[in-house]
């Protein structure tokens, strides 16, 4: 609505005439405030304008309060993908659980490859005594993370040491506590980080060996130097796996900190737009974060459809921006840049609070165990001495599954350590389910309608049974991201991802 | 490693569902029409239909030991078969005829390509154009429910001229007129239909496009559109037969093709055909071109069209 009085103002006093006129003709609309007469003498308000505008005002408030109140109208953006499928979601045991932190542990066993890319290089020997926090490797090429001490104590042994991840043994740093759990003297804390450069800024968060805490590990320096332009950052709270809770919890208890680590990131990369992406099974965790983004303008929080894989990165991007990232190119080539929430929360501590990465949160779940819930746990913390405080009861036949229960890795040895992509641990006692048999694929075409990805996974299947590896190239086994909706709806309890896996690797254009 | 520590590969749930709950689920949808055909033709049904489920089992386990082949007869499968074998047979036809159908469908139709997820051609479908070749006659012989007098189906009344009454559109609807055993009754069939896409067991893709393509025909023709879609074996066909995973395409856009596919082929025989009914033939067709419409119908992988960006 533009007043007379500021129209005037700008116009210049030649064109008096058509100021005239041009009053008169916004006058006559009747949408105004007040009516002024042709020849400009009689003006009178306009009643039925202004009870109008309040009137609207006041619906406006209503609405605004309705939204606060109610946490509903989150529901209405149902944002998803194609494919997927509704897992039970097996939460409630660890949902209300607050974080809890576990008591020091006797020793701790520190992997040099955590993350994806070069092992780091120890930078202690055997012997030497270590705080917690002390940088005890440095990163060795580009792509590459610092590993530190998680508690005080002795370095017992560097040795090969069983991987949860890898398969075979990988050099480890043993670090046997001393008990008084000492950390290094304080180093200089970026509070006011926007007073620094982007890439003083990165390098303190390599410096704090941060890397992606969703399960794949990456280094985030790498990730926040990007080799194109990126314009949004998707901070990833969907937690789509059944039975994980830390992401959820995080969000819940450290909002403010995770949103600080997210305007960190921003800031870093000069970019103006981030959207908070959360399931909308979450409520709590809806409710928490949309309270600390309420003022500010840069960041929006989408609430997405419960799905899975809904978390993972492509499928991501496409729900919620609606961009599709092309086969075999990265985030990057759409100019988005995916972050979970608990890199955030990392990236914040190590900035704000100079804290490097040395512990995580762990969902310790499932029905061998007494006491499940969300605990921060020391990073190399072996699995065995960590199920043990959590209750474990070793019954019969039983799974411990580092992860999720649909993309988590089945651990043969409890002698591993929990290491920095670790984000829950299951142990499931086994159904009366033989995963020994399988029958010939019916096609019933199931596989394909979950598929998020949009391949054929029983053409796949049946390709290499028949070990045809050309045959089935054709159907793009390398875009898989074995997420395993394929294998949980298969009726005929064919091994999809072991297939897919198999071709992979056997097929003709794939690096041996 | 601990002994009680399983090692498996992800994923680590999986669904409780197997191909034994699917093929439950056919029967159950089936078995009202059962009940039908029971009350229609009596002994003669419920004889008919116990002769073709019995021989298929036992072909079945058979042929898997001398083949010496895991045994699959748990899956229900060949229960299925037997079953759909006898709704599609006249129920005047002698007993040893529906036995030899029976054999030849899962011993030719379905055991000699590799058992249940192999075969390229409906079973129960194979066994029926067996029949209708080999033994003609028996094949072509009508009788009226309840009384069981020899009458002509109302296709063939329509098709040849023949003196004889077209049953009313609620005769057709509920199935009180000469025609194969458990065919004929469409709101029993429909209520099947309607429980297996309850259960998610069948998509409408295929029926809606095979009906569809019936009723465009019939109406380019100008005949009349009700009573091409209510008789003859079009509705067990379509939501039965034509959209049995195993035979027909994998994607939707697959099965839109093969079931206008359907409907072009059932019309012709229909119209142009030497026999009355083209439901079978059509089916077995489309069948045979299933491999080339799964293969111009394939998924496009996400990230290779649409580019938003």
């Amino acid at each position: 609505m533009i007043s007379p009085l500021f129209m005037a103002k700008n116009i210049s006093s030649k064109s008096i005439l058509s100021l005239n006129d041009s009053i008169r003709a916004w006058s006559l609309t009747k949408n105004s405030p007040i009516f002024i007469n042709r020849r400009m003498v009689f003006i009178s308000t306009n009643l039925l304008y202004i009870k109008k505008y309040i009137k609207s005002i006041k619906e406006q408030k209503g609405d605004r309060y309705k939204k606060e109140s109610e946490p509903s109208p989150y529901f209405l953006g149902k944002l998803t993908f194609n494919g997927g499928l509704h897992l039970k979601e097996q939460k409630h045991r660890t949902e209300n659980k607050s974080i809890r932190e576990l008591s020091l542990p006797r020793r701790v066993v520190i992997p040099l490859s955590q993350h994806t890319g070069r092992p780091s290089v120890p930078i202690v020997s055997k012997g030497d005594t270590v705080l917690c926090g002390q940088k005890i490797g440095n990163s060795e090429g580009k792509i590459s993370a610092v590993i530190h001490s998680s508690i005080s104590g002795k370095v017992v042994d560097i040795c090969l040491w069983n991987h949860p991840i890898i398969k075979e043994p990988v050099t480890s740093i043993v670090i046997e506590s001393d008990g008084l759990d000492s950390h290094i003297e304080s180093q200089k804390k970026y509070a006011d980080y926007y007073r620094y450069s982007a890439d003083e800024l990165r390098d303190v968060i390599k410096e704090a060996g941060i890397v992606g805490m969703g399960g794949a590990a990456f280094p985030t320096h790498v990730k926040l130097s990007p080799p194109t332009e990126v314009d949004t950052i998707l901070l990833n709270g969907c937690e789509c796996e059944p039975f994980l809770t830390c992401d959820d919890k995080l969000m819940q208890e450290y909002p403010k900190d995770i949103i600080e680590g997210l305007k960190i990131m921003m800031y870093v990369l000069d970019i103006y737009s981030a959207v908070v992406v959360i399931e909308d099974n979450k409520k709590k965790a809806i409710e928490s974060i949309s309270k600390i983004i309420f003022n500010e303008p840069n960041i929006r929080l989408e609430v997405i459809k419960t799905k899975y894989p809904q978390g993972a990165e492509k499928q991501l991007i496409k729900a919620v921006l609606r961009r599709t990232v092309p086969s075999g190119k990265l985030p990057f080539d759409v100019g988005v840049l995916v972050q979970n929430v608990g890199t955030s929360l990392a990236i914040c501590n190590a900035v704000k609070n100079a804290k490097p990465l040395t512990s995580r949160v762990v969902t310790v779940t499932g029905d061998c165990i007494e006491e499940p819930g969300n605990y921060l746990v020391r990073i190399g913390t072996i699995v065995s001495d960590l199920l043990e405080e959590c209750g474990y009861v070793p019954n019969n036949k039983h799974k411990v599954i580092l992860g999720g229960p649909a993309m988590g890795i089945a651990q043969g040895d409890l002698n591993v350590p929990v290491i920095k992509g670790t984000s829950g641990i299951l142990v499931v006692p086994l159904r009366n389910q033989t995963y020994s048999e399988f029958y010939s694929c019916i096609r019933c075409g199931k596989c394909i309608d979950v598929c998020p990805m949009e391949l054929m996974p029983n053409m796949i299947s049946i390709s290499v049974e028949s070990e045809l590896w050309e045959q089935a190239a054709v159907f793009s086994p390398s875009d898989c991201i074995e997420c395993g909706c394929c294998a949980y709806e298969c009726v005929a309890k064919r091994p999809l991802v072991q297939h897919i896996k198999l071709a992979k690797r056997k097929s003709p254009s794939a690096p041996l | 490693m601990p002994d009680n520590l399983i090692v498996t590969i992800s994923p680590h749930i999986r669904s409780e569902d197997n191909i034994s709950r699917m093929m439950l689920d056919v029967i159950i949808a089936l078995s009202l029409n059962i009940l039908v055909s029971i009350c229609f033709y009596s002994w003669r049904a419920f004889s008919l239909i116990l002769t073709c489920i019995v021989f298929s089992i036992s072909t079945e386990v058979i042929s898997q030991k001398i083949m010496k082949k895991k045994g699959t007869v748990s899956d229900f499968s060949a229960v299925v078969t037997g079953l759909l074998l006898g709704f599609c047979l006249p129920p005047s036809l002698p007993l040893w005829i529906a036995a030899i159908g029976s054999i030849f469908s899962i011993l030719v139709g379905k055991q000699i390509f590799g058992g249940l997820g192999h075969n390229p051609f409906n079973p129960a479908l194979v066994g029926r154009a067996f029949l209708q070749v080999s033994w003609p006659l028996q094949m072509s012989t009508w009788i009226s429910p309840f009384d069981g007098i020899t009458t002509a189906t109302p296709l063939t009344i329509d098709k040849l001229n023949l003196p004889g009454v077209i049953p009313s559109y609620e005769e057709l609807f509920l199935g009180s007129y000469a025609g194969s055993l458990g065919e004929t009754s469409v709101i029993a069939l429909l209520l099947g239909a309607g429980y297996l896409l309850l259960r998610k067991r069948i998509k409408l893709y295929i029926p809606i496009s095979y009906i569809f393509t019936v009723v465009i025909i019939a109406a380019i023709l100008n005949k009349d559109v009700l009573f091409h879609v209510l008789s003859g074996g079009l509705i067990l066909g379509a939501f039965f037969m034509a959209a049995d995973p195993v035979t027909s395409p994998l994607t939707d856009k697959g099965k839109l093709i093969f079931g206008a596919g359907c409907g072009l082929l059932t019309m012709i025989i229909r119209f142009r055909g030497g026999f009355p009914e083209g439901v079978c033939y059509s089916i077995l067709i489309m069948n045979m071109l299933t491999p080339f419409i799964d293969k111009i119908t394939r998924t496009k992988k996400f990230g290779v069209v649409g580019q938003t960006r």
